[in-house]
């Protein structure tokens, strides 16, 4: 309780400093925009409807670019750690890849898709692909084999030690495999958002994107403000509950 | 059938090692881990494996459990050739080896459920008997990390046994405990031996815990690793480590030991 009190004071401090900066012209408006301007877009933004929609239109592409990411990053860390060949091969692609920052993508991408969601969700894949798998993939190596043994005395083979030994015992890897790859599944979504207009919907970068055509720096504020509590959120709801999970099971940390 | 039946009659050795050799080829060369070893062991008997490290005590251990294959060779178990590794023959390592992401229970269920036969509800009253048996049913929410080595090696003992394996391979089990835990563990593996009736083959480089244990300790060489002598160790149970009976054994042996490790050999390592 006592580090949130901390935490809204900091915070209350941080805004009313800003906003006096601005109201006394140490600021200039021009460059900075007020807190108060700020909540005045998202009051604005909120009830015209446009700031939800961008959300929604982001959230959706992120968390399906996502999925396919992690639907296809797992397997594919769990090939490259079982056989010699896909890793000398398509690990090494991975590894290549994951270098690539994915907005790098996007000429090919439209060229491709078009401009439509399909090119973004290409982006948002080639971005967190990578990641899943080289750390799904440094997982599985660092399972000790007498896991394996053990369970292999106890009767289990084959798939079932991949699933039930394995895949658990490489978790601590995975966990931070797949929130690299959220982070850069975001960024890469971000950064495709701005550089490209989708016509099939605008998301929060493109609206961050019109903020800068129209000078409206408290547009652009407020969403990179959005952009931040998405983030936050994200790791909260999402990552934080697993990581509890593994530093009680495993006893790590705290 | 008939003729499981009838051969069920003449019980077969519980295991029997025939002629088996191991070389393990490395990039620094190879090691001749175990050289033409033959061995026998009766079911319900407690059977001590003692030697020097790099003596392929192990690995003769491993092979039983089907966890690696020989050379040249045989093992059966009940009269059946090995080729795998089998819930009949559980093994236990120096490492506890339980797995982090399961609680107490969940490791002790992990053998249970690959038995296809059980119900969920029976594998869980089965799981409780066997930490109870072991004495930690109060733990069995526990994580792994929270519990101390004797602890850990108590659930690896109850996970083994929970399959309700005729044989239990063990790897120098209490090797990393300290001495209490371990004294402790012997009149527990002993009681529980009694109590279940297992064939227990035990590897060991501790030669009292050998013959403290054991109903027959066979004494193993370096290099290529071989059998040397055996020992039939005729002492009530339960076998108390400090007795001085026990330690007449054990003097015996350790000087076998000695006699047998050719000098060129000691040291080099496993």
């Amino acid at each position: 309780m006592k580090r949130w009190t901390v935490f809204a004071l900091f915070f209350a401090a941080f805004v009313v400093t800003w906003e006096i900066l601005v109201r006394k012209g140490i600021w200039p408006p021009v460059m900075v925009p007020s807190p108060v301007d700020i909540g005045k877009y998202f009051i604005a933004s909120i009830q015209d409807r446009s700031l939800l929609d961008a959300s929604y239109v982001t959230l959706k592409r992120l968390l399906l670019g996502y999925a396919i990411g992690l639907a296809a990053g797992l397997p594919l860390g769990l090939l490259n750690a079982r056989f010699k060949i896909c890793a000398d091969t398509l690990g090494l692609l991975a590894l290549g890849l994951q270098t690539l920052p994915s907005v790098c993508w996007a000429p090919l991408a439209l060229l491709w898709f078009g401009q439509t969601e399909a090119a973004i969700f290409f982006i948002v894949v080639m971005g967190s692909v990578w990641s899943i798998a080289l750390a799904t993939d440094a997982g599985v190596r660092n399972v000790p084999p007498i896991y394996a043994r053990a369970a292999r005395t106890m009767g289990s083979s084959g798939l079932h030690t991949w699933l039930k030994v394995i895949f658990p015992a490489s978790l601590p890897f995975i966990v931070s495999g797949m929130k690299q790859g959220w982070a850069f599944a975001w960024r890469s979504l971000m950064a495709a958002e701005i550089y490209v207009i989708i016509l099939t919907g605008f998301g929060l970068g493109t609206v961050l994107h019109f903020g800068r055509e129209n000078h409206a720096m408290d547009q652009v504020l407020g969403i990179m403000i959005v952009i931040v509590l998405i983030g936050l959120l994200a790791d909260k709801i999402m990552f934080a509950p697993m990581e509890r999970f593994l530093h009680r099971r495993w006893g790590t940390a705290k | 059938m008939t003729v499981d039946t009838e051969l069920l009659n003449v019980p077969p050795e519980k295991l029997v090692v025939e002629g088996v050799s191991k070389t393990f080829r490395t990039q620094r060369g190879s090691v001749h881990a175990l050289d033409n070893v033959s061995l026998h062991v009766r079911e319900g008997e407690f059977v001590c494996l003692v030697g020097p490290s790099g003596c392929g005590k192990s690995t003769l251990l491993n092979i039983i459990a089907g966890l690696e294959m020989p050379d040249t060779g045989k093992v059966l178990a009940d009269g059946k050739a090995v080729t795998g590794a089998g819930s009949d023959r559980m093994m236990m390592f120096q490492e506890s080896a339980l797995f982090p992401w399961l609680d107490v229970m969940g490791n002790v269920l992990f053998g249970l459920k690959l038995k296809p036969a059980l119900r969920n509800k029976e594998r869980r009253e089965v799981a409780k008997f066997y930490l109870q048996l072991v004495g930690l049913e109060k733990f069995m929410r526990s994580n792994i990390h929270e519990l101390s080595g004797g602890m850990k090696q108590r659930v690896a003992l109850a996970r083994a046994l929970a399959p309700n394996p005729r044989v239990l391979l063990m790897d120098e089990p209490f090797a990393s405990l300290d001495a209490l835990t371990r004294e402790q563990l012997y009149g527990d593996i002993q009681e529980i031996w009694a109590k279940r009736q297992k064939t227990i083959v035990f590897v060991t480089h501790n030669v009292r815990e050998a013959a403290c244990l054991g109903d027959r300790v066979v004494l193993f060489s370096p290099h290529p690793g071989r059998i040397q002598e055996q020992f039939t160790v005729d002492l009530p149970r339960p076998r108390d480590i400090s007795s001085v009976d026990l330690a007449k054994y054990s003097t015996e042996i350790t000087r076998a030991l000695k006699r047998h490790l050719k000098p060129e050999a000691v040291g080099e390592g496993e």
